[in-house]
């Protein structure tokens, strides 16, 4: 045993290269420093937190535009777990962002909340510093760490208003069915393993073709990509989200439905295009069948909700089965580049918008403390400016142009069109009905804020606090920006190429 | 100056100017309501005055080629730009939005529908005004998919907000239909690009490649393009949003929805589906005449079951549409020219008449046409300008509509090479006997309510004592409302007199989308 260990190459340390890893380092010391300086305040002087938290954020951007102007390609580090291409570096970006835009949303809630505020802010930091690690692990182990790294925060940031018990319910649900997943993962993941030796994805992805298929192959990624389905809340592995996402708070809601949406679909592209890309048989019919069942199912139900962000859950749901779609057809060689575009580009126009509808859910809520779609009655007499932005986003999220969510949904479309073949167009065609299906649910919210009364008939003004403001003006500009000049996005979209699976 | 040679900004100024003034409003409090109709109108005014300027400046002999083009990057990655440009096609119904959308902000000076609001009214309406002028100078399908679809929230609250009791019905009717037909025009769109080698969404690359596509292929990219456009025409049988729609709409939401929404539709036809799938057009072209042909019965039926004056001419529509889509149906440059002709004299006439209704509306809080009558007594002007519109609806020679319908019926006897001809003629002869059902109930619509004595509870003698005050709503034309209409009229006496005056302008550009039928 140990002459084997001896024989096997002298261990000396890896080179790393710090500028890659600095968003990430920038993260851990804003944690680090919040949780500190969180134990030396006052109770008056928390409202600091915040703007660190914040400022962490803004500070971990800065290395992801410096890395994605240097022109030194894709660095490597770890003998190629840990990759920083264009493609991580776009999704760091935008889980930043949504990090940045999240603190927005929950400054003044957690102000006002009467809750532990410092433990907030560790949380949200060190999930995200999950999901930034997320987007450059190319590992089984890497991902799986990542995984975790941003799930627990997560679970305990739903059971955060901890004296009411939705608040722990959605904790509760969240964490059992996030730990069954992630058990589900592992195994699968254990399994591949096992098969082909390796728990580098570039090695996996050379052993594992279709024409060596094993039962124990399929079944790893079958697990595998089962595991990312409850991630990512496809149907029939959906039924944690809309309790959790009712019980947790508002704010926390946002950042689940948006960040860690994407961070799964992230592990899910990477798995797909590196480890997987030679064992399309295996996947591409099982995403298929999610992607049909998670739009339909998820819009079928946003139908009949009475609660705004119970049906903000099945949307997103739904969401979910729009960019699992082009998914669908990522193994055809032709489309794999513009699927890749597809999935990157609705993540970002879905991300601003879904963070821009939050961000007037809290901002009405301030006022009408209430959940009800209802009490969105009238909100276009008194509160006009809230109303024509909540206009916006329904119709982004519906796939109106000139908002930003009709391009991410032009470009599933069309991604998977360009893949051709029956399989793809009877795909497209639910899509299709699918896509003004979802419009009932939407088109409720407007009809309600445009055409019927206030309930009570309550029109006192909204007062809404300036970091929503702020939050909502970035959300605004973005939905608007994709949407009405998309060249810019499909710039990132073009960058975000997965060095390991397109040659590099 | 190099401005003025230079023109390739003019339609673009001219599209987005309206949001300009949208701009501007936006910042200026909801209280100052005559402000914001100010702004409004002022930005409609500059609006026009750059389609005036278009109008002048527009090479009326090279009127078959695109002008003032303009082309820039706009998404890269799937092959799409910002190409625009105008030819003879587009000038007029270019020109009319600009024209319609002026009128109906100065109609509206005092007419703003319940619940007001002039702020978020005239946005609405100014953001609909770039949304149509941009889809007839859209040279590039999914900018002509992004404008075609900017028209579709503005309406859906002006008609939900601003409409008639049943207006939440009908906005979300109207929205799912047009919704529906334009997610499968979309993927009809993405077909065609494929099938062309996935170079461009450039209409003019498409009509010169589209015709390659192997005829079935064609066939089902057509059906898409169909459905999408034939549910904004409104073609039977998707035409049951357009009576609720138009019945619940405010009167500036009727009137723009007839004189240039629903063209949308027919221009579509004639810019994008039959010239770039040419062998589809042929095999579809029998069923899109029959189709046509049932709707212009159809709607005449229709209409004289109608209870309801808004609803009468709501149904009115359908069979007008119906003659302009059997003049594209034929395929040749006469059935054409009389598509697009009929499309401005719809807009024109069938705009005044919905304007009328809403004065009506307006005065009597009815239009129930049993309980109206004796407008000519009551109100002689409003009551002739009814009969003037009614006349020019049911195609008098001598005003606009004659110009649209005859021709199209004309056009039915000998259509393109490859069409059965007895088929037609035969749909020739029933597009004939709807003319007749026309003048019906036109003419029986102007006498129930025109004709006759005053019904007792709007005589102000003889009426219910609690009534009394809703005779003072009973008044002539007032000066806003001759203000916006007598553009109308005239323009319905000048091209009925002078039809040339449009005809110069469609040919030759008509000729050149019918290329490929060797018409």
């Amino acid at each position: 045993m140990i002459a084997t260990l001896a024989a096997v190459a002298p261990w000396k340390a890896p080179t790393i290269d710090y500028h890659a890893l600095l968003p990430e380092i920038i993260l851990a010391v804003g944690l680090v420093v919040v949780l500190l300086v969180d134990l030396f305040l006052e109770e008056r002087g928390k409202w600091l937190l915040s703007s660190l938290a914040s400022f962490s954020f803004l500070g971990a951007f800065v290395p992801v535009v410096t890395l994605a102007l240097s022109d030194s390609g894709a660095r490597s580090m770890f003998d190629g777990r840990f990759v920083v291409d264009d493609f991580s570096l776009v999704l760091k970006g935008l889980f930043i962002l949504v990090g940045y835009v999240v603190v927005l949303l929950s400054t003044t809630y957690v102000e006002e909340g009467d809750y532990y505020r410092g433990e907030y802010w560790v949380m949200m930091l060190s999930s995200v510093l999950g999901m930034v690690m997320m987007a450059s692990s190319r590992d089984l182990v890497s991902i799986f760490v990542a995984l975790e790294f941003l799930s627990i925060p997560a679970y305990m940031l739903a059971a955060w208003r901890k004296r009411d018990s939705r608040s722990n319910e959605a904790g509760a649900k969240y964490f059992l069915l996030g730990v069954f997943a992630s058990a589900v993962m592992l195994y699968g993941m254990s399994l591949v393993y096992g098969a082909t030796g390796s728990t580098l994805l570039v090695d996996i992805g050379a052993s594992l073709d279709d024409s060596r298929m094993t039962s124990v192959r399929v079944l790893g990624i079958v697990f595998i990509v089962i595991g990312f389905a409850f991630k990512v809340s496809a149907v029939p592995f959906h039924t944690w989200a809309p309790d959790t996402y009712e019980g947790a708070p508002t704010p926390v809601t946002a950042f689940l439905s948006v960040a860690s949406k994407a961070a799964g679909f992230v592990a899910l592209v990477t798995l797909i295009y590196i480890a997987f890309p030679l064992a399309s048989d295996v996947w591409q019919p099982m995403i298929w069948v999610l992607a049909a069942l998670t739009m339909t199912v998820g819009n079928v139900i946003a139908l009949k909700q009475t609660n705004i962000v119970r049906m903000l859950a099945y949307s997103s749901i739904s969401q979910g089965g729009f960019i699992l779609m082009p998914l669908a057809v990522a193994g055809t060689n032709d489309s794999a580049q513009s699927v890749l575009r597809a999935v990157v580009v609705y993540l970002i126009a879905y991300a601003v918008t879904n963070l821009g509808v939050f961000g007037i859910i809290l901002a009405v809520s301030r006022k009408t403390r209430s959940g009800e779609i209802a009490s969105f009655g009238g909100l276009f007499s008194y509160a006009p400016g809230l109303a024509a932005l909540m206009t916006i986003f329904m119709a982004s999220l519906a796939g109106i142009p000139p908002f930003g969510g009709w391009f991410g949904k032009f470009a599933a479309f069309q991604s998977l069109l360009s893949a051709g073949g029956g399989w793809a167009y009877t795909l497209a065609v639910i899509g299709a009905v699918n896509s003004v299906v979802a419009f009932g649910y939407y088109g409720g919210v407007l009809r309600e804020m445009w055409m019927r009364p206030a309930p009570d008939g309550d029109e006192s003004p909204i007062n809404t606090p300036s970091p929503l403001v702020l939050a909502l003006g970035i959300t605004t500009i973005g939905t608007l920006l994709v949407g009405i000049l998309p060249g810019l996005v499909t710039h990132f979209g073009d960058l975000a190429s997965l060095t390991g699976a397109f040659g590099g | 100056m190099d401005v003025f040679r230079d023109q390739n900004w003019v339609l673009s100024v001219g599209t987005f100017l309206p949001l300009a003034g949208v701009l501007v409003m936006l910042f200026i409090p909801k209280a100052e309501e005559q402000l914001h109709k100010l702004v409004a109108l002022v930005t409609a005014l500059a609006t026009l005055g750059v389609g005036i300027f278009t109008l002048m400046q527009f090479n009326y002999d090279n009127a078959d080629k695109m002008q003032f083009v303009a082309d820039h990057e706009w998404i890269p990655v799937i092959k799409s730009s910002y190409l625009i440009g105008l030819d003879g096609i587009s000038l007029p119904m270019y020109f009319l939005s600009m024209v319609i959308t002026l009128l109906v902000i100065i109609y509206s000076w005092n007419h703003i529908p319940n619940p007001g609001n002039p702020k978020a009214f005239m946005i609405l309406m100014l953001v609909l005004q770039t949304g149509m002028a941009g889809t007839f100078i859209a040279q590039d399908l999914i900018l002509f998919f992004v404008f075609f679809e900017l028209v579709l929230l503005p309406m859906y609250f002006m008609i939900g907000v601003w409409g008639g009791e049943n207006r939440q019905y009908a906005s979300l009717k109207f929205f799912l239909y047009t919704m529906f037909g334009s997610a499968l025009m979309l993927v009809a769109f993405l077909a065609l690009f494929f099938k062309t080698g996935a170079e461009s969404f450039s209409i003019p690359y498409l009509v010169e490649n589209g015709g390659a596509i192997a005829k079935n292929t064609q066939i089902w990219i057509f059906a898409g393009m169909f459905i999408g456009f034939a549910v904004k025409v409104p073609m039977f049988p998707f035409h049951t949003w357009l009576p609720d729609a138009h019945t619940q709409a405010p009167t500036q939401g009727s009137v723009i929805l007839a004189a240039i929404l629903l063209k949308l539709g027919t221009y579509g036809f004639i810019r994008i589906a039959i010239p770039t799938l040419p062998d589809a057009a042929i095999e579809w072209a029998p069923y899109i005449g029959l189709l046509a042909v049932i709707g212009i019965i159809y709607g005449a039926f229709g209409c004289l079951a109608q209870t309801d004056m808004k609803r009468l001419i709501a149904f009115s529509s359908v069979a007008h549409m119906g003659f302009v889509m059997l003049g594209i149906s034929t395929l040749t440059t006469f059935g054409l020219n009389a598509a697009l002709f009929g499309m401005v004299a719809h807009g024109l006439i069938t705009g005044m008449l919905f304007f009328i209704a809403g004065s009506v509306k307006e005065r009597y809080h009815t239009l129930e046409i049993a309980r109206l009558g004796g407008m000519l007594k009551q109100m002689p002007k409003l009551g002739w300008i009814l009969g003037f519109c009614s006349m020019a609806s049911l195609g008098l020679p001598g005003l606009a509509g004659f110009w649209g319908e005859f021709p199209a019926i004309l056009s039915a006897y000998n259509p393109a090479d490859g069409l059965p001809v007895e088929t037609f003629r035969t749909f020739m002869i029933i597009a004939a006997l709807g003319t007749v059902l026309a003048a019906a109930y036109l003419l029986w619509l102007f006498q129930r309510t025109a004709f006759g004595e005053p019904k007792a509870e709007f005589s102000g003698h003889g009426g219910h004592g609690d009534h009394g005050d809703e005779h003072s709503d009973i008044h002539d034309v007032n000066m806003f409302e001759w203000i916006a209409w007598t553009p109308l009229l005239i323009a319905i006496v000048v091209f009925g007199v002078v039809p040339n005056l449009m005809f110069k302008v469609l040919d030759p550009a008509v000729a050149v989308t019918l290329k490929a039928f060797g018409g």
